[in-house]
């Protein structure tokens, strides 16, 4: 019983004691930095509206940092602005500018180290270097951050939200433009990545290599310079994201490179070089996408087995599929194909004839890519519609035999 | 010239031909525009329409004015004019007839649509130009060919052949020789091939200003450097303008040592 | 007026004109005659400058005509077939040519001799050919020029419009013009030539007035005349 009285004054001791310490210009606190100093595990800190001029601010114990009216933090091009160490730190609501660039080190606006249970969410970031950096952090949040970088070139520019070794994140409605990578993640597991939107960022949308058993749904990666690049990992799920005019001569809507057991479903992928490139992935399903607009909507190269491609929409793309090899262990089936000339005389919604979505003209532009000055040239649509008709040299068994006739709703 | 011209023009947009020409167009223009309302589609697909079609009308209504209207040129060769003029004139009437139908079955249903407004207007009005160039192209190689065969029906079958020839078989060779080249750096080969037929220099023209040169960049610095930049602009512009001229030289020059 | 020296013409491998030599003064009317094939028509043509020859001078009007297109200005033709465009009407052709000459020319009363009032309106692919060939007739005599050329002008004409391009001839000599006319009709020939030209493969067999080709044949009927030339000439 004393025990339990002792506990409960204890407890609400230190609930008494989590207090809120205020920073502003006539406050007592007047900085970031010594604030952090002064207060107490659990406390609350509160930055009213001004303009900080501070970077290298460490928070080494668990607090929650609290903007009020987007107090604006300038760390003056100097380094890193606020670097978390400590377990359970909520930062919220700062507008942050001015991270300073290096060569030689990654300096972020946030950057998470070796901590977990934490929660990042409604900052902007702005000028910046590498935005929010998780350095071997596990179980935390990071939701409704607006991240806009200048990125001009890529050697001197960071990424929007980078993961190194972190597991367990949530990565949830950040806004994330005009730097190198909009999402980076790197060795990190289980994490979910959902509603972002990276557009006009100088190279990949969303990069991540050797992280499996993520979830990746409701993105938007819009007009990137290479379109969205995921390498080495397994276990993946890719849900309703769009992926939109990644236009360019070494774009793509998504590149797939050694990816293993995947799930790609739901996506769009609209006016891009290349819709889907895929290298030496195995055993992905591909279902209900659409596919339209696009240069390539689907291009293999190099070993791809047991792929299985249903349900999806090819529309209006220059060509549907590109294969640089005549062996075919890929199903199509259940695709409608806005290019599809066949005809459904039981009218049961599949097309008699099964369709061929490997054109001649693609296999050449394969073998030698400067035929495509070719395109849309009357002699190649003869020499398609001859291919059509009796293959020579496309994967002869690379057939939809259930060409849908019309356009598949989900 | 200009009175042959005139006299010419008017007689061909006075003929059936003229009309269903033009109504072809804007039927294509509106039934694009107004059941697709997807422009820059409708763009794509004009061109490949307008690729192949204004060669061989131009080809066809070059031939078939020409022939048609021998004794109509006999009788102006007896007046006090000269005889480039009466050519040219005769020329530059079927052509400029031609380009109006064009122009004006396409740029009707256009600017119904709302043209001016739109972004697609640099592509749309590259596809009339094109489209222009090769009508004037293709009217005067038929010429060419008119004035040197008497038989009518030689003729015709030449500038059909001729037409064939640029529009599909040129591109044959074309795709053989990168085939057979592949070992070698094509840019050059793929560039010069390209600037040698008055078809595939319009087609790449309007690709290249399309989004769709992506596609053609993908390969090769070359290609890159030249369909990136205004300088491939004006030197197919360049072309497609030597390649008007030189048959009408031709054509000005055989028709002065002709015989009626 | 004309006088064309050596002049060569080959079609090909079929020569034409082999060396003709011509010289025609100013006033009345000439008559070219000769076989089929014999080169009138490319005699005429050029003179006309449509057919370029091979060798030779060709002079009009005591210039070299030789890529020149001014002197056509003093040339009135009538081309073999009248053949307009037909999508022209009558009206505006005439118009035309008249702008093309830049010369108002006189057709009201050509008109009205060969009633051609009800036609201008209609357009030239829908005239028969009688009517096409008084349209051509009009268009030839229009203008004020002191040489006429007639290829064939007598084909498809009724009796009454013979009749009346006959006077105009007339006319036409009497005010002193030349008249360069081909035809294939030996009676109209015989009406109307002061002086006779005759070609025969390539060359000019003779000339001369038809009285003077009636003493050198011994013959008494001109078409017999003509005749004789040319069966002598094949035996």
């Amino acid at each position: 019983m004393k025990h339990i009285t002792l506990l409960v004054i204890m407890s609400i001791n230190a609930l008494t004691s989590a207090q809120v310490v205020e920073v502003c210009k006539n406050c007592d606190f007047k900085s970031i930095k010594t604030a952090i100093i002064q207060a107490k595990p659990f406390d609350t800190i509160l930055i009213k509206k001004d303009t900080y001029k501070e970077h290298d601010i460490e928070i080494n114990k668990p607090l929650t940092i609290v903007g009020q009216d987007y107090p604006i933090i300038d760390g003056e091009l100097k380094g890193e602005i606020l670097t978390v160490v400590s377990d359970s730190v909520t930062v919220d609501g700062l507008y942050i500018i001015n991270v300073g660039t290096s060569y030689t080190e990654d300096h972020a606006a946030v950057r998470i180290k070796r901590s977990t249970h934490f929660t990042i969410k409604n900052l902007i970031l702005e000028k910046l270097f590498f935005g929010i950096y998780l350095e071997k952090s596990n179980f935390g949040k990071i939701f409704n951050n607006k991240i806009i970088g200048e990125a001009i070139q890529e050697y001197n520019s960071g990424n929007g939200i980078q993961l190194w070794y972190s597991n367990n994140i949530d990565i949830v409605n950040n806004v994330i433009e005009h730097v190198r990578d909009g999402i980076y993640l790197e060795f990190s597991n289980h994490c979910l990545i959902k509603n972002n939107v990276s557009t006009e960022n100088l190279r990949y949308g969303l990069h991540f290599m050797f992280s499996n058993d993520n979830i990746y749904q409701g993105n938007t990666f819009k007009n990137n310079g290479a379109g969205v690049a995921v390498m080495f990992s397994k276990n993946i799920k890719m849900l309703h994201n769009t992926f939109m005019t990644n236009w360019g001569t070494a774009s793509y809507g998504m590149l797939l490179k050694e990816i293993n057991d995947a799930e790609i479903i739901g996506n769009t992928f609209h006016e891009n070089t290349i819709g889907i490139n895929i290298e030496g992935s195995n055993r992905i399903v591909y279902k209900n996408n659409d596919f339209s607009h696009n240069g390539w909507a689907i291009k293999v190269r190099g070993a791809c087995y047991t792929n299985q491609f249903l349900e999806n929409n090819f529309l209006y793309n220059a060509f549907d599929i590109a294969y640089n090899s005549k062996v075919n262990d890929n199903v199509f089936d259940h695709n409608y194909w806005s290019g599809y000339t066949g005809y459904d005389l039981d009218r049961d919604g599949i097309g008699d004839v099964p369709y061929r979505p490997v054109k001649l003209f693609s296999y050449l532009v394969n073998r030698t890519p400067e035929t495509i000055i070719l395109l849309r040239s009357l002699f190649m649509d003869l020499i398609d519609f001859s291919e059509k008709v009796s293959p020579v040299f496309t994967p002869d068994n690379l057939l939809d035999f259930h060409p849908s006739t019309t356009q598949i709703q989900w | 010239m200009l009175k042959i011209l005139k006299y010419s023009f008017f007689d061909l947009m006075r003929s059936r031909w003229s009309y269903v020409y033009l109504l072809f167009y804007f039927l294509l223009g509106i039934v694009l525009l107004f059941l697709n309302n997807d422009l820059s589609k409708a763009v794509i697909t004009l061109m490949n329409v307008i690729i192949v079609l204004a060669p061989l009308i131009g080809t066809i209504f070059g031939v078939m004015y020409y022939y048609n209207s021998r004794e109509f040129t006999e009788l102006l060769l007896a007046q006090p004019l000269k005889r480039s003029s009466i050519f040219l004139g005769q020329y530059l009437g079927v052509a400029l007839s031609l380009s109006m139908s064009l122009i004006l079955g396409l740029g009707v249903p256009f600017l119904m649509y709302g043209l001016l407004q739109s972004s697609a207007i640099w592509n749309f009005s590259l596809l009339l130009i094109t489209g222009t160039f090769l009508t004037f192209i293709f009217t005067a190689l038929s010429f060419n060919i008119a004035l040197s065969n008497e038989n009518k029906i030689r003729g015709f079958g030449y500038a059909m052949l001729l037409w064939l020839f640029l529009a599909v078989i040129y591109d044959g060779f074309f795709l053989m020789a990168l085939i057979l080249f592949e070992d070698y750096p094509l840019d050059k080969l793929s560039l010069v091939g390209t600037m040698l037929n008055p078809i595939d220099l319009s087609r790449t023209l309007i690709l290249l200003k399309l989004d769709i040169s992506a596609l053609m960049g993908y390969t090769g610095a070359i290609f890159k450097k030249f369909f990136g930049t205004d300088y491939g602009l004006i030197l197919s512009i360049f072309m497609l303008i030597l390649w008007t001229i030189l048959p009408v030289m031709r054509m000005v020059f055989k028709a002065k040592k002709k015989d009626f | 007026m004309v006088s064309i020296t050596n002049l060569y013409k080959r079609f090909n491998k079929n020569t034409v004109l082999s060396g003709v030599n011509l010289e025609i003064h100013q006033g009345g009317i000439f008559t070219i005659l000769g076989p089929n094939g014999s080169g009138k028509t490319t005699l005429i043509k050029s003179i006309l400058g449509m057919v370029i020859p091979d060798k030779g001078t060709l002079m009009v009007f005591g210039k070299n005509i030789k890529s020149n297109s001014s002197y056509r200005h003093q040339i009135n033709y009538l081309p073999q077939i009248a053949n307009f465009p037909s999508n022209l009407k009558v009206k505006e052709l005439i118009k035309m040519i008249k702008n093309l000459r830049g010369d108002p020319g006189t057709d009201l009363e050509l008109m009205e001799r060969f009633e051609l009032a009800p036609f201008l309106d209609k357009k030239l692919g829908t005239l028969s050919g009688g009517t096409k060939q008084k349209v051509n007739i009009v268009l030839t005599f229009m203008f004020d020029s002191p040489l006429i050329i007639l290829d064939e002008p007598t084909t498809g004409l009724d009796p009454i419009s013979l009749l009346f391009l006959k006077e105009r001839i007339q006319i036409e000599k009497a005010k002193g013009k030349t008249l360069l006319i081909t035809s294939h009709i030996m009676s109209f020939v015989e009406e109307v030539s002061d002086e006779i030209v005759f070609l025969l493969e390539g060359n000019i067999y003779f000339k001369g007035s038809v009285s003077a080709l009636k003493a050198k044949t011994q013959e008494q009927d001109f078409e017999h005349a003509i005749a004789s030339i040319l069966s002598n000439n094949h035996a």
